[in-house]
């Protein structure tokens, strides 16, 4: 799957342009208040969207500097503390403190953890490793088990590191700093996805259009913040994106980089879908069939669009890509999410608290991911190439 | 009324074309008889269209209604027709149509000379008249500047008895003079008229066989040492036969020139060769007549076939396999393992994909087994020419399934893959071996992880609907049962095979709750539904699902009340092939079947006489072909895959399959 990675884009636009978002690898941010007691997690509200929903409300453009302008002040960080300083190494530990990081994924965060394990490890040979790491992936996915993403990051990184061919062949040093490599390789991509993503999608947005957005996707916002850089003229529709106002800090931002932007309840979609001319959504997860796992709405948004004939655009990473196929809405593992409806719930009421919904193949038009702009019948292509 | 629906009836630019001026005065005069015999629209228009089958052979540009030459058809017989020409064509053409118009309506017939129960022969005649195939119309082209035909002709008038007979060979030779002249429609025409000849047989009676039968014979005294064409060697090798089933390409004396004909074969045989031919057709008469000199079992063709199926086989049931059995220590071509096999095939005594498959690789297993190399041969070509006798045994007992064709496939790569430094044994081991791990791995193995996946797509409370009976749908209830989930399981079925039961009384024992309806209950009961489960007999690369027929049905309505249709099938089954209808590929039950309603056994009389109905054609279609859009995952053991990602499975993993 990787292999027909579609960074070189990157490569050919940038070479130039720093990477914004790119951080080293190597360098952890600076561990702080540690979530990491609740082990496997016991909440059954999701991790994730509480993860999402607390990123989300501190995501602003002064944060994101700061953040940035903090990571880079330790560079130097990673050669004085060492991953490995005696006390036992935990994944979930690692992971939470890269999931601090607002702008990295969840899943490029488990990617790093895992890397940081097959670092830590003291195995002696590469069956010993490769236990230790597929142990480690465990509990990261026992840790949240409705992250999509996080599922497959995990899953696609073993993947991607334990496929090496020849390791038989060489002794086991050079063999686990191959597989190191490999893994360092694969986070890289995938903290580059983004841009990659944004660059292709660009020859789709052109001059005067209006894009209706729904939700905060981190993608999403890096496609339009691009095409405001390139100087193109769009309007931006933004849905609300109710429980957590999550359109509402989309829009924020895109107010900020003088994008015209248009705020609408969740509930206006159809209404105002005539003057729209594409839909642009993320994904939390990409399925095998080529439907798309997102935020409570994203279905009925497709549905709007697919019956008045205005394509819909996922943006997802392909660290997001899982071997899932839901059947129906009910066919997921639930993820539950608190639900304020900023009146006092009536009693004997019962409150539907999803935080996801699926919305199939047939309403989605094209997937820009990082391995290229894909039709959704192609994701299930990628899927079976890379786990058979 | 009359009038002005004769203003409408004949609009002036149908004439275009084909009409002279003499011929508006009978046109007229015909009217009144025209709007008698039914709605002038019908017959000016197209009847020669919906009238007889021979009707849409015949390409729009021929259909013009010119009675003028309304004169005897045996004045037409007697006289060779010596002008090549336009004026010929023409002349034909009005024979034809009086032709249709004859059989359409008897009082106006002008062949009042013969009897009236002919009607439907005449139009049959002209049907086969029609259906000379590509081969012959070459032929006859290029034979027709030696003048041989007119010789023949005359030849050939004084012994026939029947006006029938005769009135055929002159329209024949006038379809010859038609296609010498150069008209391009007779060339268009040409494919679809290939499938016609083989109705002729059954109407013709005995007396009219022995005529056509003895007109051949002189035909071909006359034409000596010409008459090389194998469907005239067949008859002289095989006369008693030949008697049963006279094939209307008989009736044409062979009159090319040995020289014409090679060239014509060359152009035939570069014309199949540049059309990739995956199955037999049934309606190519030369390749039904080579396969049938090969053949081991001796099948009778049925009457009344459905026009639109003649490329399928369709033999007549119950009479072969006594036959076949008596047949069973007297064989020495086909391993006793393989006979045995077929005839299970063809009693019907194994059906199921699956357990065909199964069934079939086991004999292959035990005809290696018993295998030695002949001296002087090769172990990779002896064996794979046996195994291609076998599979020409068994297609002549029933055709062969799809992931059949799959495993035969595979078992002949296995073959020409051999080492050639392998001693005998260790080559048949090896095959053995492979044989053993096929039905291993990619069917019974394939089945325990399809089993895995779809039971992870049951959760309780589900009412589950199946079509027909599915072995590996079968197992997946059970062991959902077996693991505990709470589901109701709602069986589909359908007339004539009513497989449903047996599936029904296998879960009932089992304990599981169960309701059992038919197929016209479908969409009443498929508003309980939340699944559907579909077995498969294979999956085509563009994700169509080949399967008993009903299934398509059954996901279509599925599809209509959007409960998710999940086809379970081994990866096995895939099939690189596209399908697009269930025309092209399919299989022909025993019409019988459909016929015999087990409440109305009584009446044997009234079924006998509904068999000898010309105008009653029964199809059992065996299978049906269902779009991709309709189906919402395939369960294989390669996961649970969109319809769309066959092709890639089968681009990704043929080679491994092959390789094993």
């Amino acid at each position: 799957m990787w292999r027909s990675s579609a960074s070189f884009i990157l490569d050919k636009h940038l070479n130039n342009k720093p990477i914004s978002i790119t951080h080293s690898i190597d360098s952890p941010p600076p561990p702080s208040a540690s979530m990491a007691d609740e082990n496997p997690n016991p909440n059954p509200i999701s991790a994730y969207y509480e993860t999402r929903a607390a990123h989300h409300g501190i995501v602003t453009s002064e944060w994101l500097e700061q953040a940035q302008a903090a990571v880079q002040r330790y560079p130097d960080r990673e050669n004085s503390v060492s991953p490995v300083s005696g006390s036992p190494f935990s994944v979930i530990e690692e992971f939470n403190s890269w999931r601090q990081q607002p702008d990295l994924a969840e899943a490029v965060a488990a990617i790093r953890a895992l890397a940081a394990v097959i670092r830590a490890s003291e195995a002696t040979t590469m069956m010993e490793l490769e236990i230790e790491l597929k142990k480690a992936s465990d509990t990261l996915k026992a840790w949240d088990t409705t992250s999509i993403s996080l599922t497959a990051g995990c899953d696609l990184f073993m993947r991607y590191v334990t496929r090496t061919s020849a390791l038989e062949f060489e002794d086991f040093n050079s063999a686990k700093s191959r597989v190191l490599g490999r893994a360092e390789k694969f986070g890289e991509i995938s903290c580059k996805a983004r841009r990659v993503i944004a660059i292709l999608s660009q020859d789709f947005i052109f001059d005067g259009c209006t894009i209706l957005v729904h939700g905060f996707s981190r993608v999403v916002f890096e496609i339009l913040k691009t095409s405001a850089q390139n100087k193109k003229l769009f309007r931006v529709l933004c849905t609300e994106g109710r429980p957590d106002k999550t359109g509402v800090l989309l829009a924020k931002e895109l107010a900020k980089l003088d994008i015209p932007v248009k705020l609408l309840i969740d509930s206006a979609v159809a209404y105002s879908m005539d003057e729209v001319d594409m839909v642009f959504v993320g994904a939390d997860g990409v399925v095998e069939s080529g439907g798309i796992i997102n935020m409570m709405g994203t279905y009925q948004i497709a549905l709007v669009a697919h019956s008045m004939n205005k394509p819909v655009y996922v943006a997802a990473e392909s660290y997001k890509f899982a071997r899932l196929y839901p059947l129906d809405q009910k066919d997921l593992e639930p993820a539950l999410r608190p639900n304020d409806f900023n009146v006092p719930v009536p009693p004997k009421v019962e409150v539907e608290r999803s935080a996801r919904d699926y919305t199939p193949p047939q309403y989605l038009t094209l997937l820009f991911t990082d391995l290229g702009v894909l039709t959704p019948s192609v994701v299930s292509d990628e899927l079976i190439q890379l786990y058979l | 009324m009359d009038t002005r629906r004769g203003a409408l009836a004949v609009p002036k630019v149908r004439r275009v074309g084909f009409f002279t001026p003499t011929e508006p005065p009978p046109e007229s005069s015909q009217r009144p008889n025209r709007s008698q015999s039914g709605p002038v629209e019908a017959t000016t228009s197209s009847s020669p269209l919906s009238d007889s089958p021979s009707g849409n052979l015949i390409s729009p540009v021929l259909i013009p209604p010119s009675r003028h030459h309304s004169d005897n058809l045996t004045s037409h017989a007697a006289a060779p027709v010596p002008v090549p020409g336009p004026a010929a064509f023409r002349r034909y053409l009005a024979h034809d149509r009086s032709l249709h118009v004859g059989s359409y309506n008897a009082p106006d017939s002008l062949l009042g000379t013969s009897p009236p129960s002919s009607n439907g022969e005449f139009s049959e005649d002209s049907v086969s008249l029609f259906g000379f195939q590509r081969s012959d119309s070459t032929k006859l082209s290029a034979s027709f500047p030696n003048g041989g035909f007119d010789l023949t002709l005359a030849v050939r008038a004084p012994q026939e008895s029947e006006t029938i007979i005769e009135t055929a060979s002159a329209s024949e030779g006038k379809k010859k003079i038609a296609e010498v002249s150069g008209k391009s429609e007779s060339v268009t025409t040409k494919p679809q008229k290939e499938k016609e000849p083989k109705s002729l047989k059954d109407k013709t009676t005995k007396a009219e066989r022995r005529a056509i039968q003895e007109a051949q014979r002189a035909a071909k005294a006359a034409a000596k040492g010409e008459g090389k064409r194998h469907a005239d060697e067949s008859v002289e090798a095989n006369p008693g036969k030949a008697a049963k089933k006279p094939q209307p390409k008989k009736e044409r004396p062979p009159i090319s020139s040995s020289v014409s004909e090679k060239t014509a074969v060359a152009v035939e045989k570069e014309k199949r060769m540049d059309v990739p031919q995956t199955q037999m057709q049934y309606d190519d008469k030369s390749r039904v007549d080579k396969a049938k000199r090969r053949a081991v079992v001796e099948q009778t063709e049925t009457k009344n076939k459905v026009e639109l199926f003649l490329h399928l086989p369709q033999y007549e049931r119950g009479s072969q396999l006594p036959n076949l059995s008596s047949n069973f220590f007297t064989l020495d071509t086909i391993h006793h393992a393989v006979y045995k096999v077929g005839l299970q095939h063809l009693a019907g005594d194994i059906s199921g994909d699956n357990a065909r498959c199964i069934a079939m690789l086991q004999a292959f297993e035990e005809a290696i087994k018993d295998y030695t190399t002949p001296p002087m041969k090769d172990l990779t070509m002896d064996l794979t020419t046996k195994i291609n006798g076998y599979v020409s045994f068994l297609i002549e007992c029933r055709p062969l399934s799809m992931s059949m064709g799959n495993a035969i496939r595979f078992l002949k790569n296995q073959i020409r893959k051999l080492p050639v430094n392998l001693s005998e044994p260790e080559a048949k081991a090896s095959l053995c071996s492979d044989i053993g791990r096929f039905i291993d791995e990619k069917i019974i193995l394939s089945d325990k992880v399809i089993v895995q996946h779809a039971v992870s797509k049951i959760r309780d409370g589900e009412v589950l609907l199946t079509y027909g009976f599915s072995c590996v749908v079968e197992m997946i209830l059970l062991y959902a049962h077996e693991i505990g989930k709470k589901f109701r399981v709602v069986i589909v079925d359908a007339r004539p095979n009513l497989e449903g039961k047996k599936l029904l009384r296998r879960l009932v024992s089992r304990g599981l709750d169960c309701t059992y309806t038919h197929i016209n209950a479908i969409s009443y009961i498929m508003r309980e539904a939340t699944r559907v489960f579909l077995g498969a007999s294979s999956i085509f690369s563009n994700g169509t699902l080949y399967s008993k027929v009903g299934t398509a049905c059954v996901a279509m309505v599925a599809n209509a009340f959007s409960v998710p249709v999940i086809v379970c099938c081994e990866a096995y089954k895939f099939h690189e092939r596209v399908l697009l209808d269930s025309i092209c590929s399919n299989e022909l039950g025993d019409p019988d079947a459909v016929a015999n309603i087990p409440s109305f056994s009584t009446k044997a009389k009234q079924s006998k006489m509904m068999d000898n109905n010309k105008n009653l054609q029964f199809l059992n279609l065996m299978y049906d072909s269902t779009p991709s859009e309709y189906i919402s995952m395939i369960v294989s053991d390669y996961g649970m895959i969109p319809p769309t990602s066959i092709p890639v499975i089968v681009r990704e993993y043929r080679r491994e399959n092959l390789l094993l």
